[in-house]
């Protein structure tokens, strides 16, 4: 569903992406796991259409998206719910999840309103308050609903867990298993290993704007040296 | 009882002038909310719009008020063209270029409206020009009066257009968070522009609105826009409200400051008001807590 090819991409001329190459399968949840600063985000930026990659290609359906604006990308049902959620703080949760239907499946509105306040109830209570006045965990539960609206084909998740307590994590993961267990495709792009790893089917680790590893993620967690790398053992 | 009537007559005459300044400081107010710079084109743009409306009149005899359902259109296109081809373009994203290419438009506009019509100072006669209601012992000028409902009508439709539309609440959207507008679909570009064709409309209404009972000439833009200035300030940066609050309140002191200090003195109100503002509460009556 979503090809990325020898992907180089960066800021001001300099990459920080040095050619990376990976695969999203229709229906499949897949990590792609780093630590800070080895270039998950700009991976995100260059797929969802923020920043224009130096070479490479993007290829989503078939279709190449490479360089395309993000309205023509979430047009084309590629959503990507950012780190740090970019939520409107000035806007109500109603309000904010409407704009997610802004481009893309404006005519189901209403339904796939009620569809995010039953996935996420706590959003339905605090339909009329702003957002901005919303906790963390409400956050990043409002961006991943405004991203719902769309009625994705493929979601980005960038790191969801950022800035939880370990329970909304937990709760946070058991969100994305339940809205992927839909049929949803996802590329969580996480620091978290080992919660990642237990939800994706296959994952794929950065380092230094590299893919350095890459298999399926009951391989991944047995690894030595992945356990080395991040897990200290 | 004739002191009391001068006081109230001023009073009117505050408000509705109040209410022009508040339409001005509308579209200044909007552009600065989402785009977070101030557009120093919007004199030059006002005086545009007066002249537009005085060549309307003189050449094609079209009046004033009809004269707005044509030039608001034309001002919208021409905002919108201006920051989608020129200022959006010219800037590369950064604030401080956007800046500078509005003031070389102002410059441009000036200079263009100055050669084309010299300095001259110009009214249009229309028949209504001195008419009035009498309202109590009251005489409101007709066209004033026409103005001051014109200006709320406006505003609200404003307010409904960003509070009830998908464009108004992309506009928000992007004045507060351009990544993830851009991330829900939202093209960014086309907010600007839009915001910034508003702005222009705002204008081309205020001179239908202004030219029956004012005059023009190519550098009047500015005695408006540095009371336009003070409104936003007053009000606070980006709220419309904040404009319309601001906007009557500034009309009102100038006129009575006016009647007791003398028209020449009129303005120090104003000016006193924004020094005090600035000092006691710089986020305006209706701005966001910085």
């Amino acid at each position: 569903m979503l090809e990325v090819r020898d992907l180089v991409a960066g800021y001001g001329g300099v990459p920080i992406l040095r050619g990376v190459s990976l695969d999203v399968k229709a229906g499949e949840i897949v990590a792609v796991l780093g630590a800070n600063g080895v270039g998950k985000t700009t991976l995100n930026r260059a797929v969802s259409g923020l920043i224009r990659p130096h070479s490479g290609s993007v290829i989503f359906e078939g279709a190449p998206v490479t360089g395309h604006s993000p309205t023509r990308i979430v047009a084309a049902g590629l959503i990507h719910v950012p780190e740090g959620r970019k939520i409107f703080p000035n806007m109500s949760v109603r309000e904010n999840l409407e704009l997610g239907s802004y481009r893309r499946a404006r005519a189901n509105r209403a339904a796939n309103l009620e569809r995010a306040f039953s996935i996420f109830p706590r959003l339905k209570e605090r339909s009329g308050q702003f957002a901005g006045t919303l906790s963390g965990g409400e956050q990043q539960m409002l961006a991943i609903g405004r991203g719902l609206m769309a009625e994705p084909k493929l979601v980005i998740m960038d790191e969801p867990s950022l800035g939880l307590s370990p329970l909304l994590v937990e709760e946070m993961f058991g969100l994305i298993a339940r809205i992927a267990g839909e049929g949803l495709a996802v590329m969580l792009v996480e620091q978290n290993v080992v919660q990642s790893l237990e939800l994706a089917s296959r994952a794929y680790v950065l380092e230094n704007g590299a893919v350095v590893m890459s298999g399926p993620a009951d391989e991944l967690k047995r690894d030595p040296r992945l356990m080395k790398t991040y897990l200290g053992m | 009882m004739l002191k009391l009537d001068i006081f109230l007559s001023a009073l009117a005459n505050g408000l509705m002038t109040g209410a022009v300044y508040a339409l001005v400081a509308l579209g200044l107010t909007l552009v600065y909310g989402v785009l977070h710079i101030i557009n120093f084109a919007h004199g030059a743009t006002l005086t545009a719009a007066m002249f537009a409306v005085f060549v309307m009149h003189s050449v094609f005899k079209v009046d004033p008020y009809l004269a707005i359902f044509i030039l608001t259109p034309l001002f919208f296109g021409l905002g919108y063209a201006v920051q989608r081809f020129v200022i959006g373009p010219a800037s590369h994203g950064d604030d401080s270029n956007i800046l500078l290419v509005t003031l070389g438009l102002s410059i441009i506009i000036e200079n263009a409206l100055l050669a084309g019509f010299r300095s001259d100072t110009r009214s249009i006669d229309v028949p209504y020009g001195f008419s009035v209601v009498e309202v109590g012992n009251l005489f409101l000028s007709t066209p004033k009066l026409v103005a001051f409902a014109a200006s709320f009508l406006v505003a609200l439709l404003l307010w409904l257009l960003l509070a009830r539309t998908d464009t108004g609440k992309a506009i928000r959207a992007v004045a507060r968070e351009k990544t993830g507008a851009a991330l829900s679909g939202i093209d960014v570009d086309h907010i600007y522009a839009v915001t910034f064709g508003l702005g222009a409309a705002c204008l081309a209404i205020a001179a239908c609105l202004l030219m029956p009972t004012f005059l023009v000439n190519p550098r009047i833009g500015n005695a408006f826009v540095l009371v336009a200035f003070t409104i936003v300030v007053l009000g606070g940066m980006g709220s419309i409200l904040g404009a319309l609050v601001g906007g009557l309140i500034i009309g009102v002191v100038e006129s009575l400051s006016g009647l007791y200090f003398g028209e020449s003195l009129g303005q120090i109100g104003i000016f006193l008001i924004f020094i005090l503002v600035l000092l006691f509460r710089p986020t305006g009556l209706f701005g966001a807590k910085a």
